[in-house]
């Protein structure tokens, strides 16, 4: 087994069918002994059980960058190698990143309620991540707008690159647009000095949210794989004379 | 009553498949709002004022932008000269494509309002106000905008034309949508007031629009 | 029943097409409207769908039904197949005889009668231009109409399916319809023919 293989849709198929139960239960073995080490962790002496909720929300907040990483990579793999697999890598993480994305949301808002009195703050963190949430949003729209894969694949590919590079130039115009306005921030979270009481059960969550996206990652891209051989095959009947 | 229900479930179905328009248009309503901060500045008092027209002015323009193509579809692949032959009036075959558009495009902007109110920092109240305004004054919006995309298939034009001539006529619409929102949020006006006239907006453009789209487009056939 | 048309003139963009046109069809007769391009026999059809108003004389159909007119009575085959790519070949069907309304048949059998039966649950995205053809020629079938006004309706098809169609207008024909076609090629079917584009 090499990695050459992988890259063939059906090795993928029957490899990937071997591997993803034990993600899968891996994944949850992990998922479950960071909830239990976030659920014994103390309270923060300011924010209380509040804090808490950095457990989810951070591995999210990491994920939904990571992932516009993988896809990046797909994207490149789509347009210098031409490979059928990186579309299909790069189209089944969009909805996943989104939904890991939209959690980092719900979950900063959630933890910015008893902080900052409101649900939103356009802090400069929790606004790049929305626009980062929306060029999601639009990319998944241009898969869908098109009913041939191939066709959007390149465009989608184009447009991710795009996105990836321009990534760090929204997040720095949003720090500028954001201290122009309310020069002191409101709240400084995370940081290297992170108790290790915190720090552990962080890092095992966070492990176990990757192994989360991977399993999905992997689950998504067979149905994927699947749903475009059913499209061909469905062409395949389409052009058949009738008996 | 069984055609215009066909041609309902086939205009809503379209949309939210492959292809179709419509959560595209609540993807734009989404974009348009969060990009006003970036103009007006991160300041919450400020925006809780203007939510209210950030988000009639962002529904306006995507309820507008996903009519552009009600008619020029159906014109562009023959469907619409079967149409203009069946037994069921042109004005209700026109009346039940706009409700179809309004159901598949109107109606999630109404659901993505509150999430939306939170992001300009509308309270529940405000919110509310704004939903409910929106729920009675898109239909409006749609079935005026409706004659401005039968005007396209005539001029064998759409996009930016179709904004211009549809723009002005939603003045109104606009104008006492936000006015009983506003209402509703610090007053001094009365609720009732704007909104009785909105809702009696809405029922005139419901008579209005479709009689005006169907001559447009009988005109339009050839 | 008899379809007739007296003097009937048309003007598009300002510009005569034809004028002084007679015509008349009565049941189980094949009206072949022929001509070279731009001698109106597009507008003909149009007109008799009552998707153009015609700039002069009168178009009349006797023994129809009398409470409906010549539109509705009609059944319009165009140039463009008005289907929509993101339903299925089941769904377009469907939704035509929904709407067209009147006595319609069974959307399976209408596939199966033009050889779309096995496509019934796919996209019509995924069909040829010949399918998407036989795709409309099914709608003939699932609604009843008396007058079929074809417009070239056999340039997508193949040979199978040129004598598939040939065999459907027989049908109709024998039931007493009326077919009024604009074609260049020979519909393969004996034709009043009606020349258009005469010197005038």
């Amino acid at each position: 087994m090499t990695l050459i293989d992988l890259a063939n849709p059906s090795k993928f198929l029957t490899l990937t069918a071997r591997v993803l139960p034990w993600l899968a239960g891996a994944t949850a073995i992990l998922l479950l002994i960071g909830l239990y080490q976030a659920a014994m962790a103390p309270d923060d002496y300011q924010q209380g059980a509040t804090v808490k909720i950095m457990f989810v929300h951070v591995p999210n907040a990491w994920l939904a960058m990571f992932v516009w990483g993988v896809m990046s990579m797909a994207a490149l793999g789509t347009l210098v190698w031409r490979h059928p697999l990186a579309d299909v890598a790069a189209k089944a993480a969009a909805p996943i990143g989104a939904a890991f994305t939209f959690l980092a949301l719900v979950t900063g808002s959630l933890w910015g309620r008893p902080m900052w009195g409101t649900y939103w703050e356009w802090d400069a963190r929790l606004t790049s991540v929305l626009i980062l949430f929306l060029m999601y949003l639009g990319l998944m729209a241009l898969w869908r707008a098109v009913e041939d894969p191939s066709r959007a694949a390149r465009a989608a590919a184009v447009l991710t690159l795009v996105g990836a590079l321009n990534l760090p130039i929204i997040k720095f115009s949003v720090d500028w647009w954001n201290t122009l306005h309310q020069p002191a921030s409101v709240l400084r979270m995370g940081g290297p000095s992170l108790d290790k009481a915190f720090l552990i059960p962080l890092l095992v969550m966070a492990v176990g949210f990757s192994l989360l996206f991977v399993t999905l990652h992997i689950a998504a891209m067979r149905n994927e794989i699947l749903r475009r051989r059913v499209r061909s095959l469905q062409m395949m009947q389409a052009s058949q004379q009738a008996a | 009553m069984t055609a215009l229900a066909a041609l309902i479930r086939r205009d809503i179905k379209i949309a939210l498949r492959v292809g179709g328009g419509a959560l595209i248009g609540v993807l734009f309503f989404l974009t348009v709002t969060v990009l006003m901060p970036f103009a007006i500045g991160p300041d919450l008092p400020l925006l809780a004022r203007l939510g209210p027209a950030i988000l009639w002015l962002g529904a306006l323009l995507a309820s507008l932008l996903t009519l552009d193509r009600l008619f020029t579809a159906d014109h562009e692949d023959g469907s619409l000269d079967l149409i203009a032959m069946g037994q069921t009036p042109l004005e209700l075959a026109c009346a039940a494509k706009a409700l179809a558009h309004w159901l598949a495009a109107g109606v999630p902007l109404i659901v993505a309002t509150p999430a939306l109110g939170l992001l300009l920092n509308l309270d529940a109240s405000a919110t509310s106000a704004v939903a409910l305004t929106l729920l009675v004054g898109t239909p409006a919006l749609t079935f005026t905008g409706m004659i401005g995309a039968a005007l396209a298939v005539t001029l064998h034009r759409g996009g930016l034309l179709l904004a211009v001539l549809v723009l002005p006529l939603s003045i109104p619409v606009l104008i006492f949508g936000v006015a009983a929102s506003q209402a509703a949020i610090s007053g001094p006006l009365s609720f009732g007031t704007p909104f009785s006239i909105l809702c009696a907006l809405s029922l005139v453009s419901l008579v209005v629009g479709p009689f005006a789209a169907a001559a447009s487009l009988r005109h339009g056939l050839d | 029943m008899r379809l007739s048309g007296r003097q009937i003139s048309c003007i598009r963009g300002g510009r005569g097409v034809f004028s002084g046109l007679d015509f008349e069809a009565s049941s189980g007769e094949v009206l072949a409207v022929v001509g070279p391009n731009g001698s109106g026999k597009t507008s003909l059809l149009r007109l008799l769908a009552g998707l153009l108003a015609p700039a002069g004389g009168s178009i009349e159909l006797e023994g129809g039904e009398a409470e409906l007119t010549l539109p509705e009575q009609a059944h319009y085959l165009g140039h463009r197949d008005a289907l929509k790519p993101a339903l299925s070949v089941r769904e377009n069907l469907s939704f035509w005889r929904d709407f067209l309304g009147g006595k319609a048949g069974d959307v399976s059998e209408s596939l199966s009668a033009v050889g779309l039966g096995h496509a019934i649950h796919l996209p019509a995205a995924f069909l040829s231009a010949g399918q998407r053809r036989r795709l409309s020629i099914a709608r003939l079938l699932v609604v009843r109409r008396s007058v079929w006004l074809l417009d070239e309706p056999t340039s997508a098809l193949d040979t199978a399916g040129q004598d598939l169609f040939v065999g459907v207008m027989r049908e109709h024909l024998a039931g007493g319809g009326i077919i009024v076609a604009a074609t260049h090629t020979p519909l393969g079917i004996e034709a009043r023919e009606l020349r258009m584009g005469g010197g005038k």
